[in-house]
């Protein structure tokens, strides 16, 4: 059981590339720590410091209490499961798991109880003597795992451990690492690029980008109050609808509350947020009006994808997310407009979010 | 596309029947010829089917030698040569393996360096470099020595070359999972290196089996003991004669003899071989 700390901790490469700059947190003794961003964001690259897998060029990582920075991978007292799950290919399942213990020095009955333990857990018990080619991806993933938890380490690094999966074995293994998690109360570092396996598993939510942390939390916080456009556009399927105000716009908008003195700023309501109406809602808030490009029924609820008319005008924040205009409404059931048709959106005040203009701050109250 | 018509298969057919009769007949011969005496061989009139003489010429090829004195059994020869091949064989793979897990994985200074010297004694085959290497083994004393037969054809880039280029397809996770599992570099390329690379290792034995086996300058060279000549070296001092006539029919029992060893190399390797491509999984 441990603490993880990140001090300032930086990664540049030997070609003068910059990938971690600076990152500052703390991860609690049997937490559960997400690490979401797109790719390239630095995500992999933080995690393979932790493992000592990467070199730290500056900063310090400590792991309960000891700074690791020059500890090999293997006294680090860390368990890592791959992306790929790195299966040693000519060892039995046993083998696999019972590997690492081996190299320790372990005396073989202790090996036998936790390999055969972790088995159980994992419900491979009827396949220790088979090879890594004779499991199912799901399978393979378990051993992974097991391989981790036999060695009982201060911390688990995960590295994108569900993206080889098929979508509903993905579900079912988010659930069963989150389970297992809660029972060992190891902590825990996770790396995703999926907000949905972010927002399910996380204890402590890091979204990064570009190197940098854009917000620490925990994944419900994440989501009512996006510190940055970034993370508004990132965390929440589908992103939130972002559109650029002058300072007028704002003064009206926000009429009567401390954020109507801002200059210029950009304007967040999320998908859900908004409702299709015939008027605007009562005591302030936004009403757009629509031109219904697309329908997305998905059953329980419906996207409706429109363009504003063009005096209203929309920003993106990342590239990849709405294109300009666009704005997008969920809607529970069915029931959609037809497409072509002008609608009404709006959204109550408090359910407003207001960034500054260029997308790095959150006006709140 | 490819349009299967009649007359172009029978066709096709008949080019690679006739091809692999060409290969075959003069080892037919030179099996037919084995079975005859000396007499029936030389008087120009091969037969074309088994004589009675099989035994006897196998058993004087094997034991007892030529009638000359100066000939070896082919006994001692296949020894000679089967130690060399598999010593070569053996030899290049235990320093190829060795050199490519240096050059691929650790980062040691003039790395690049000592991959492209490795890779430029693919330019020097035994045969540009024989002088210098003859004075080398010639003043190390190894004429006429296992060592000196075995060590100058064991260093060469072919090896090395190949275990590279499947180290490389050896993902890094692997590596990752075992320094997290408390596995030095030692450990790593004994327990997970080394079981990968066995069809590899088995592909270079066959390879550089029968390189070691059909070696002949470099053994005529440094051999002068008849105990010490290969079995190719051999058979060619056997057709040699100044005023008798070449015993051809042990000559010609003696090549086959040459063939069994290789052969059987490449048939009960090639088993191990497809294995491991049909099951081998990265």
């Amino acid at each position: 059981m441990a603490n993880v700390s990140l001090r300032s901790v930086r990664k540049t490469y030997p070609g003068g590339f910059e990938a971690i700059k600076g990152i500052d947190f703390e991860i609690g003794d049997g937490q559960f720590c997400v690490l979401v961003g797109p790719s390239g964001c630095g995500k992999s690259t933080l995690l393979r410091m932790v493992a000592g897998l990467e070199t730290v060029t500056s900063g310090e990582v400590d792991i309960g209490g000891r700074v690791v920075n020059e500890i090999e991978p293997a006294d680090r007292d860390i368990a890592m499961v791959f992306q790929n799950y790195a299966l040693y290919p000519h060892m039995s399942v046993y083998n696999n798991m019972a590997y690492g213990l081996r190299n320790r020095g372990m005396p073989k009955p202790e090996i036998d109880t936790r390999v055969r333990e972790a088995a159980q857990t994992l419900e491979l018990a009827g396949m220790l003597d088979r090879k890594p080619r004779q499991l199912s991806g799901g399978q393979r993933q378990r051993v992974a795992m097991g391989r981790a938890i036999v060695r009982q380490p201060k911390v688990f690094l995960f590295d994108e451990p569900l993206s080889n999966l098929d979508a509903k074995l993905r579900v079912a293994m988010r659930v069963e690492i989150r389970k297992l998690q809660r029972r060992l109360k190891t902590t825990s570092i996770y790396v995703t690029h999926d907000q949905l396996e972010a927002m399910t598993l996380a204890d402590i939510l890091v979204v990064m980008n570009g190197g940098q942390v854009e917000q620490i939390g925990s994944p419900l916080d994440i989501y009512r109050k996006p510190a940055t456009t970034f993370v508004a556009s990132f965390i929440g399927a589908p992103p939130m609808n972002l559109i650029k105000l002058s300072g007028d716009e704002i003064r009206t908008q926000f009429a009567g509350d401390s954020r109507s003195a801002a200059e210029a700023g950009i304007l967040g309501v999320r998908p859900e947020d908004l409702a299709i109406s015939g008027e605007a809602t009562a005591g302030g808030g936004i009403t757009l009006n629509l031109t219904v490009e697309a329908i997305e029924r998905v059953g329980a609820e419906t996207f409706v994808y429109g363009t504003r008319a063009r005096a209203e005008k929309a920003v993106s924040a990342t590239p990849g997310e709405l294109p300009e205009g666009e704005v997008i409404v969920r809607i529970p059931g069915q029931d959609a407009p037809a497409i072509g048709a002008s609608i009404r959106a709006s959204a109550p005040r408090d359910k407003l979010h207001l960034f500054s203009a260029d997308g790095r701050n959150r006006i709140d109250i | 596309m490819v349009e299967h018509r009649r007359w172009n298969d029978i066709l096709a057919y008949a080019i690679l029947t006739l091809g692999v009769f060409i290969v075959v007949f003069p080892v037919y011969v030179a099996l037919i010829a084995s079975t005859h005496d000396a007499a029936t061989v030389v008087n120009g009139n091969m037969p074309m089917l088994p004589g009675s003489h099989t035994l006897e010429n196998y058993y004087r090829a094997i034991f007892v030698g030529g009638s000359r004195y100066s000939r070896e059994p082919v006994g001692q020869m296949l020894m000679n040569s089967f130690i060399s091949a598999a010593g070569i064989a053996i030899g290049k793979i235990f320093i190829s393996i060795l050199s490519a897990y240096a050059v691929v994985y650790f980062r040691f200074p003039f790395r690049k360096t000592a991959f492209w010297i490795i890779f430029v004694t693919l330019m020097l085959p035994v045969e540009v470099r024989i002088y210098p290497t003859y004075k080398v083994i010639a003043d190390l004393k190894m004429l006429d020595t296992y060592s000196g037969l075995i060590l100058p054809l064991i260093a060469s880039a072919t090896g090395t070359l190949l275990f590279r280029q499947f180290f490389m397809t050896v993902p890094d996770e692997l590596l990752e999972a075992s320094r997290i599992d408390g596995a030095g570099p030692f450990r790593f390329f004994k327990d997970t290196l080394l079981p990968l690379s066995v069809t590899t290792m088995a592909a270079l034995f066959v390879i550089q089996f029968i390189y070691g086996w059909n070696q002949y300058l470099w053994p005529l060279l440094i051999t002068t003991q008849e105990s010490m000549q290969t079995i190719v070296t051999g058979i060619k001092k056997m057709l040699t004669t100044t005023d008798e006539l070449a015993e051809w029919q042990l000559a010609m029992a003696t090549a086959i003899l040459a063939m069994v060893p290789p052969v059987a190399v490449v048939v009960f390797m090639q088993r191990l071989f497809v294995r491991g491509l049909v099951e081998t999984e990265k």
